[in-house]
């Protein structure tokens, strides 16, 4: 752990008691995220890592172990606001334009008016979605209310933006266009970026770390430092190096997918 | 217009059921007429005098139309539009204790609502009771509310309000409840990483979210608080009201009196409850939610 560090792990676990007996979500789990990092975690379904992202969310509470978001806990890290969370749904208000919902959390956060509509025209360029601020969400498609759900989440200052399968609703199409995207803005805003997917090549165009994760119980099997540069073309999936970095992945959930049998 | 059709059909047949029926019910008293007057009754006699009678047992749809325009559009042309005779009136006074029940039931039953969604004691305690007091005949308590309050000095409108009230909560409460639920786990998941506040979470997600349900409650509810305010008026010897009205005609023999004053409750339960609708419309149009 480095004074960079944002979100530290330590031995965390997780134990959901059901009826069936107890589901270990997560065990032993340690990782540390630097400042600046893009950290994709991958991984079979119930492998942990939407649950480990909700942990550093405070959305759900470990048994076991130690984390820290900004130094302190992830708890006390919620209610100062340190980070914007963006679900596989983009959960727009209906009743709400896409200027009004992404004022919504400047709202409840207390900003005031002036710094609001600056706020809303600034993210909305951001995620190259001007002119639509008095749109209704059903008039937007798919990746557009997506990309207005990312501008929800960037309008406040938090360094971290927590994405739980943000694109894994979107076709191929739209999700490689997303993902361009994505890195431009991370690029810009040098925000902590946490990022769960189930897509290889997502992961490997994305990241600057991928971390492997395997179920039952939910554990980390692998994390491959990506030698990737930051400035990444859609055009670099096609290079050795990537696919070199996919093959690792690869055989990583295959090894934790071995171990279960 | 392309409804038209089947709408004219089955008012058609409706119409043709009636005077039937008309004819049915009402030969009997015809027959023993023409047999006590030692008269011989043609059929096209009979009939006619079938859909013509005073008090027939069922009028015919042309004498209660007849009856409705008498004491309405007529005394509004001789400018007694609102005296104690028209049906105006008596619509107007059943209309201000089914609004004011309405109001108290809309009101009472989002109260409740928020109670039991935010109060997990309430959420266990509150609801049965809910449903309990729906199983009560009305017609059985209607009259103890109205000797209750009577005799702690409440009398007039707020006795017959209480009933309305008490039959119009009920929907607003099962439709509130679902409504203020509606909002799902990822929406409420969401409020949290903003660290909303209840109250925040309650007026930008949880209200707005049960606007639907709360439509479709005041409808049910509108309703019946308009046959809470007739009940009302009926074991209250009032003078006013379409209730007076139902309770003076079965008095009198008046059927005729009677089905005018039925059609004008269900003309006034199909304009308030259109006008719900219609609210409805324009709010959730403006909502983005229809």
């Amino acid at each position: 752990m480095t004074t960079n560090t944002v979100i530290s792990a330590r031995d965390l676990s997780l134990t959901f008691q059901t009826n069936d007996g107890p589901v270990h979500a997560l065990k032993d789990v340690s990782l540390d995220v630097e400042k600046g990092d893009f950290v994709s975690f991958i991984g079979p379904s119930g492998c942990g890592k939407t649950t480990f992202l909700r942990c550093m969310a405070d959305l759900e509470h470990p048994t076991g172990g130690t984390m820290t978001v900004n130094g302190i806990s992830p708890e006390e890290a919620r209610k100062s606001r340190a980070y914007g969370y963006v679900f596989q749904a983009a959960g727009l208000y209906p009743w709400r334009t896409i200027g009004g919902n992404i004022r919504l959390p400047l709202e409840i956060m207390g900003y005031a008016h002036d710094d609001q509509d600056a706020r809303v025209k600034r993210v909305l360029e951001l995620v190259d979605l001007a002119g639509f601020e008095r749109k209704y969400p059903w008039q937007l498609s798919g990746g557009m209310q997506q990309r207005a759900s990312i501008a929800r989440a960037l309008a406040f200052d938090a360094d971290i933006l927590l994405m739980d399968e943000p694109f894994g609703a979107l076709d191929e199409i739209v999700r490689d266009h997303l993902n361009e995207q994505l890195l431009q803005l991370w690029e810009r805003t040098n925000k902590t970026i946490c990022f769960v997917t189930h897509s290889i090549p997502e992961a490997v165009y994305l990241s600057t770390r991928i971390v492997v994760m395997s179920p039952r119980p939910g554990r980390i099997t692998d994390v491959i430092e990506s030698t990737l540069p930051r400035e990444r073309p859609l055009g670099i999936r096609e290079t050795p190096e990537f696919l070199e970095i996919a093959h690792r992945v690869r055989e990583g959930l295959r090894a934790g997918h071995g171990d279960e049998v | 217009m392309r409804n038209l059709l089947p709408v004219l059909t089955i008012v058609a047949a409706i119409f043709a059921l009636w005077y039937g029926s008309a004819v049915a019910l009402n030969a009997q008293w015809a027959r023993d007429q023409a047999a006590r007057a030692g008269q011989d009754l043609t059929i096209s006699a009979l009939v006619a005098d079938t859909w013509s009678q005073d008090k027939p047992k069922l009028p015919a749809p042309h004498q209660v139309a007849a009856e409705i325009w008498k004491t309405t559009g007529e005394m509004v042309l001789e400018g007694r539009g609102f005296s104690k005779r028209s049906l105006f009136y008596h619509s107007w006074i059943t209309f201000s204790a089914t609004a004011l029940g309405f109001l108290l039931g809309t009101g009472l039953g989002i109260a409740l609502a928020i109670g039991i969604v935010y109060n997990r004691t309430m959420d266990m305690s509150v609801m049965p009771w809910v449903i309990a007091s729906q199983t009560i005949p009305i017609l059985a308590i209607a009259p103890m509310i109205i000797v209750v309050l009577n005799a702690v000095g409440i009398s007039g409108l707020l006795p017959k309000a209480m009933i309305s009230m008490y039959l119009s909560f009920f929907p607003v409460v099962v439709g509130m409840v679902k409504g203020l639920r509606s909002p799902g786990a990822m929406q409420l998941d969401q409020m949290r990483t903003w660290n909303a506040s209840a109250s925040q979470t309650f007026w930008r997600l949880r209200l707005p979210s049960s606007m639907p349900y709360l439509f479709t409650s005041l409808k049910v509810g509108m309703a019946a608080s308009l046959v809470g305010a007739i009940v009302g008026e009926l074991p209250t010897g009032a003078v006013a009201g379409l209730g007076a009205r139902l309770l003076a005609g079965s008095y009198y023999g008046q059927t005729i009196q009677i089905w005018s004053a039925l059609i004008m409750a269900a003309t006034l339960a199909a304009v308030l409850v259109g006008l719900i609708g219609l609210i409805q419309r324009i709010t959730l149009k403006r909502m983005g939610m229809a």
